[in-house]
């Protein structure tokens, strides 16, 4: 995992607004690997927050990544989706290397995150909201905006029929006309991973998604999340909570100041002493 | 070696912090001709010399007025800009009782004139012979009134403008504090009219000329006035903030506003402290200026607001320090520009040096040490 | 263009929503605005008869009634565009109005030689249109040199920003090292403190000079609309009634109307840029602009589309606005303008594009030539008197109770007591209704009704309209 390559990290393959975002190598080992990360480190004003971390998530699998606080995984997570450029490392999603892309740009990939405090478009309805979603909407183009209206509207009918086609499978398409910040917090987070679907990602990245959810909907959660991972979509959770993880997911991986601890099956990483050591040893 | 080493440097400066070596580079080209316009008698050394007091005596205003603004961004969170016609109400109201004073009560002309600070020409400050000198007790009382009263407006604004919608985040209140800006603005045109007076006579205020290297220098006694009533309140600024548990407050409260709540320090209060401090300096800074500067207007005060803001940004938003330094560094550059640039474009090049201190550094010079 | 058809259909669901103002609900925004225009209208038109004002001062007032409203309407939209849409908080709208008109008039200004030596300088004699053109561009230009360093500020930094730059813009224009020079042979220059003289076509006749064109094709003679049908039958045919002048009456007429043709045509273009794709992801900028890059867009570019839109169609305002005024001076420039525009917009209602058109019209009807027409009308009524010159003498009576000369004063001083009034109104509405005077508005950014498609499962949306 950890093959201390100093390469030089290789210009991202631009790929433009068009359609075509699928891999370029197209070898059996990215069908099965969608997203690598390779000897990831961020440090911020001297404190290293994420030390040389790699590891991979196998495509159609749930995979948790877990650890304590301050453990770096918001830091990983923040550095494959764009939000920061790691230091140094690669990460590499459907085979090209997406380092350092801005987080539109990474979106645009196929990889999208939703947020640990669900983070709707308040002042916007629930179908505004979903509706902001799809990528490469004909009316984003000014000019088509304001005078081709036919063919922007062809495209939103579509379009608005998907939304609404995504708040039923969610069960709050009786919502699709509030505004979004009149939602309780569950149904923010049903509005959230909605909204990324639409996006028509490869794989999601979900940072806390169970944070805050009763019961009764982290139940509804993990069924979607189920479901749609029987579709073929790749989830990988960042979550707090390890006994979600376990019994949810079929891999585990483990940070621990910034590093991973360990990765494998849930029994595995419960089994294995480390993580004991590194859960219990006082640093919760 | 040390060459190389400077070389190194150098290299590393331009691809770390391009901005910087950017602004390095900008100021050499700057001095060097200035040298030029030095060998060549464009300039004289005493005018420079003069350009640099009378940025600095600006840089004083500026920072002095600074403090206010700069406290109140940090501690309430939003951009005020009623405060330019804070300096400008307290400059009216301290200037309405210096006049009246040196103006006997109504023995040299009608105490509505007075009060009104010649409206419409009815009465000149020169006829009154204002200054620091002859007139002492109308100056002191002008620049006590000043603060006062502006104390009370920024108090009063407080309660019934901002209070109201405190919680309602910068930017409703920004806007607001615009409403406020300008009904304190055209309310004191209403009541003072339009016109500019001169509020001490040209040319008769004491001062030295000494001769320095190619020419002569004016220092008057307004400036050294200035300089003791701006110094000695910036320091008392300074020790309140140290040395006393409500500057501590203040101090915790522009830090984190949510955390000081926590924490018990009652806020109510510190925001007007806050108030009270913030204002008394603007008034005086406005009541400083116009003697210094010999004349007043209505919208003094707004054409001042700018180069504070441009100040406090420079310095760091909620750092005391970093007003005062930041008014400085602009009354500078406001004041020595035009050795390098038209005169029109001189307030410009403040302006300048502030939106590209936003855009490059907005945390400002003195960031993460906020009002220490 | 494409047709109207689908943006008619929406705007007929928009319409559905009852409105009410001061108590009375009104079936639609349409007819509210309408309603409003009219009773303002009836209201200048009473106040003027009642006292007998002269019918020529009375319509000359309606002319520039429309023209203001018309005008406020433009401006609001133009910032609810970048303010109401996507958060972006400009106070130097003053500084690209100014752009726009300064660039237009060194376009379209006369030639004149570097050998004259009349101080006043020239411009590149280009026609009209290319001068508009150029005039929107540089604004548009400016902004977008604004808007690379400056979107990535916080609002309120971005507001300083703006505001700089709208002064440094005044400062350019003011100085006196950019006022004359010759260029290429060209004596051009931004005039200094003195201004320039607009000395090109008026926009009016240029306008219908170029709507001439067929008909002096078919009658062989130029100028045909404008010489035979505006000057020929509708001035001459408007003389009978008013003798003096009559030209100068019926070209504020006009020209109120050419206004409002183009505000019909910015509402129509923010509009669909609101409603649509592309204002959907500018009102999600506005809510959360991590989000929407997480989506999948590219927000700076959005935002800088946004702004440098906003801000040429500020330029447009600011030519059509200062245009027909014969000359500008710099100092008309000063911040109170973006003052004025921001007070419209919040009457509104931010994120509106009915609103803005109503917070416009309200704004210019009420605020801004409502007191000045007061005044007018007062002093007609009193026959001119004479008010005190100073506000002490206006006071001082006041102790014997005698408020005449207060009251003069204050009707003397309208233009000053209207800025406090507008200070005030904007506080108010700051504090009482944030969302616009007319309250919060829902208009919903997509090019087609949200319902859920039919042919699907019809128990449908039961979601009701809460507005809460």
């Amino acid at each position: 995992m950890s093959e201390a390559t100093g390469e030089s990290r290789s210009e991202p393959a631009h790929v433009g607004d068009d359609e075509e975002l699928t891999a370029t190598r197209g070898t059996a080992d990215v069908n099965e690997i969608p997203l690598r990360v390779r000897n990831l480190r961020k440090t911020f004003g001297g404190i290293t927050a994420v030390d040389n971390a790699g590891f991979e998530v196998e495509r159609g699998t749930m995979t948790g990544l877990i650890g304590p606080n301050g453990a770096g995984k918001s830091t990983t997570f923040n550095c494959i989706t764009g939000v920061h450029t790691p230091d140094s490392g690669v990460v590499e999603f459907n085979g090209t290397d997406i380092t350092g892309l801005e987080p539109y740009e990474v979106a645009n990939r196929g990889l999208v995150r939703t947020f640990q405090i669900a983070r709707e478009l308040s002042e916007m309805t629930v179908l505004e909201n979903m509706l902001v979603a799809p990528k490469n909407q004909r009316g984003e183009k000014l000019w088509r905006s304001v005078l081709a209206r036919e063919d922007v509207n062809q495209q939103e009918y579509e379009l608005v029929e998907r939304a609404w086609e995504t708040l039923d499978f969610f069960d709050i398409d009786h919502l699709a006309e509030e505004y979004a910040g009149n939602l309780s917090g569950g149904q923010r987070k049903l509005l959230e991973l909605a909204r990324a679907l639409l996006t028509d990602p490869d794989m999601l990245l979900l940072d806390e998604p169970f944070a805050g959810v009763n019961p009764t909907l982290e139940e509804r959660l993990l069924e979607h999340i189920h479901d749609l991972r029987d579709q073929g979509y790749t989830f990988l959770i960042v979550e707090h909570d390890m006994d979600l993880i376990m019994q949810n997911c079929s891999k585990v991986i483990v940070m621990h100041q910034g590093n991973i601890l360990t990765e494998g099956t849930p029994d595995q990483v419960r089994n294995n002493e480390q993580v004991i050591e590194a859960y219990l040893g006082g640093e919760v | 070696m040390e060459t190389a080493n400077i070389v190194q440097n150098g290299r590393q400066l331009v691809t770390k912090n391009p901005m910087a070596a950017f602004l390095i580079v900008v100021g050499v080209v700057l001095i060097i001709d200035v040298v030029r316009q030095l060998a060549t008698g464009d300039i004289t050394f005493s005018r420079i010399l003069s350009l640099l007091w009378d940025g600095l005596m600006r840089g004083l205003v500026i920072g002095l007025a600074g403090i206010g603004l700069s406290m109140t961004y940090s501690i309430l969170n939003f951009a005020n800009f009623a405060h330019g016609d804070y300096i400008t109400a307290g400059a009216f109201a301290g200037w309405a009782t210096t006049y009246l004073i040196a103006g006997g009560f109504g023995a040299e002309s009608s105490v509505g004139s007075l009060l009104l600070v010649g409206a419409g020409g009815s009465v000149f400050g020169g006829t009154l012979g204002i200054n620091v000198v002859s007139t002492p007790l109308a100056v002191v009382a002008g620049l006590i009134v000043a603060c006062g009263f502006t104390i009370a407006l920024a108090l009063l604004m407080d309660r019934f403008v901002f209070k109201p919608i405190r919680g309602s985040g910068g930017i409703p209140l920004l806007i607001t504090s615009i409403g406020a800006a300008f009904a304190i603005r055209y309310l004191l045109r209403f009541v003072f009219d339009p016109g500019t007076r001169g509020t001490t006579a040209a040319g008769a205020v004491p001062d030295i000329r000494p001769t320095i290297i190619d020419g002569s220098v004016v220092f008057t006694m307004h400036d050294l006035a200035l300089i003791v009533v701006a110094g000695g309140l910036m320091l008392g600024v300074h020790l309140l903030l140290q040395r006393t548990k409500l500057g501590k407050a203040m101090r915790a409260m522009s830090d984190d506003q949510s955390l000081s709540r926590i924490t018990g320090i009652p806020t109510e209060r510190v925001i007007r402290a806050t108030w009270i401090i913030g204002g008394g300096l603007t008034g005086v800074s406005g009541f400083m200026f116009v003697l210094w500067k010999g004349t007043l207007s209505w919208n003094d005060g707004w054409l001042l607001l700018l180069l504070i803001f441009a100040a406090v940004i420079l310095g760091g938003i909620g750092s005391v320090y970093g007003a005062i330094v930041g008014g400085l560094i602009i009354g500078i550059v406001a004041s020595t520009a035009v050795i390098w640039i038209p005169s029109g474009f001189a307030r410009a090049a403040a302006f300048f040096v502030m939106i590209l201190f936003l855009v490059v550094r907005p945390q400002g010079i003195f960031a993460g040490r906020s009002t220490a | 263009m494409t047709d109207t058809e689908p943006d008619d259909e929406y705007a007929q669901r928009d319409d559905e929503e009852e409105v009410s103002f001061f108590g009375i609900t009104f079936p639609n925004d349409g007819t509210m605005l309408l309603v409003l225009l009219l009773a303002t209208y009836a209201l200048y038109l009473i106040a003027g008869a009642v006292i007998g004002f002269p019918v020529r001062g009375l319509v000359n007032q309606l002319g520039q009634l429309t023209f203001w409203i018309a005008l406020f309407a433009m401006s609001a939209l133009a910032l609810n565009l970048q303010w109401g849409y996507t958060g972006l908080f400009n106070i130097g709208i003053v500084g690209f109005m100014a752009t726009g008109v300064y660039v237009t008039a060194i376009i379209s200004k006369p030639v004149y030689g570097t050998g004259t030596s009349a101080a006043q300088v020239g411009g590149l004699g280009l026609p009209l249109s290319v001068g508009i053109l150029g005039g929107v561009l540089a604004a548009g230009l400016l902004g977008f040199l604004a808007a690379l360093p400056a979107l990535r500020l916080r609002a309120d930094y971005l507001a300083i920003v703006t505001i700089a730059l709208s002064e440094i813009v005044r400062f350019a224009l003011l100085s006196n090292t950019l006022s004359e020079g010759t260029v290429g042979g060209y004596t051009l220059g931004l005039g200094g403190g003195n201004g320039l003289i607009l000395d090109f076509t008026d926009p009016l006749e240029a306008l219908i000079r170029a709507l001439s064109l067929p008909f002096d094709l078919v009658t062989g003679q130029e100028g045909f609309l404008w010489t035979e049908i505006y000057i020929g039958i509708i001035v001459n045919g408007i003389s009978v009634f008013t003798p003096g002048n009559p030209k100068s009456v019926v070209d504020t007429f006009a020209y109120a109307a050419v206004l409002l043709l183009v505000l019909g045509g910015f509402y129509v273009l923010l509009r669909r840029t609101g409603n649509s794709p592309f204002g959907r992801v500018l009102k999600a900028i506005r809510e959360d602009e991590d989000v929407t890059n997480a989506l999948g867009k590219n927000t700076n570019q959005f935002k800088i589309k946004s702004f440098v839109v906003g801000c040429a169609l500020m330029g447009l305002i600011g030519i059509l606005w200062f245009g027909t005024q014969g000359s500008v001076t710099p100092n008309t420039f000063r911040p109170r303008i973006t003052f004025y525009i921001w007070i419209a917009l919040i009457i509104g209602g931010a994120g509106s594009n009915t609103g803005s058109v109503m917070g416009g019209a309200i704004f210019a009807a009420f605020l801004f030539q409502g007191p000045r027409y007061a005044k007018n009308v007062i002093e007609t009524v009193l026959g001119e008197p004479s008010a005190p010159s100073s506000f002490s003498q206006a006071v001082a009576p006041i102790l014997s109770a005698d408020i005449v000369p207060f009251f003069l004063y204050t009707v003397d001083n309208m233009r000053q007591l209207q800025l406090v009034l507008m200070g005030v109104v904007l506080i108010v509405l700051m504090h009482r209704r944030p969302d616009g005077l007319l309250g919060h508005r829902k208009e919903i950014a997509s090019s087609v009704p949200l319902d859920r498609p039919t042919g699907n499962k019809s128990l449908a949306s039961d979601g009701g309209e809460t507005d809460e």
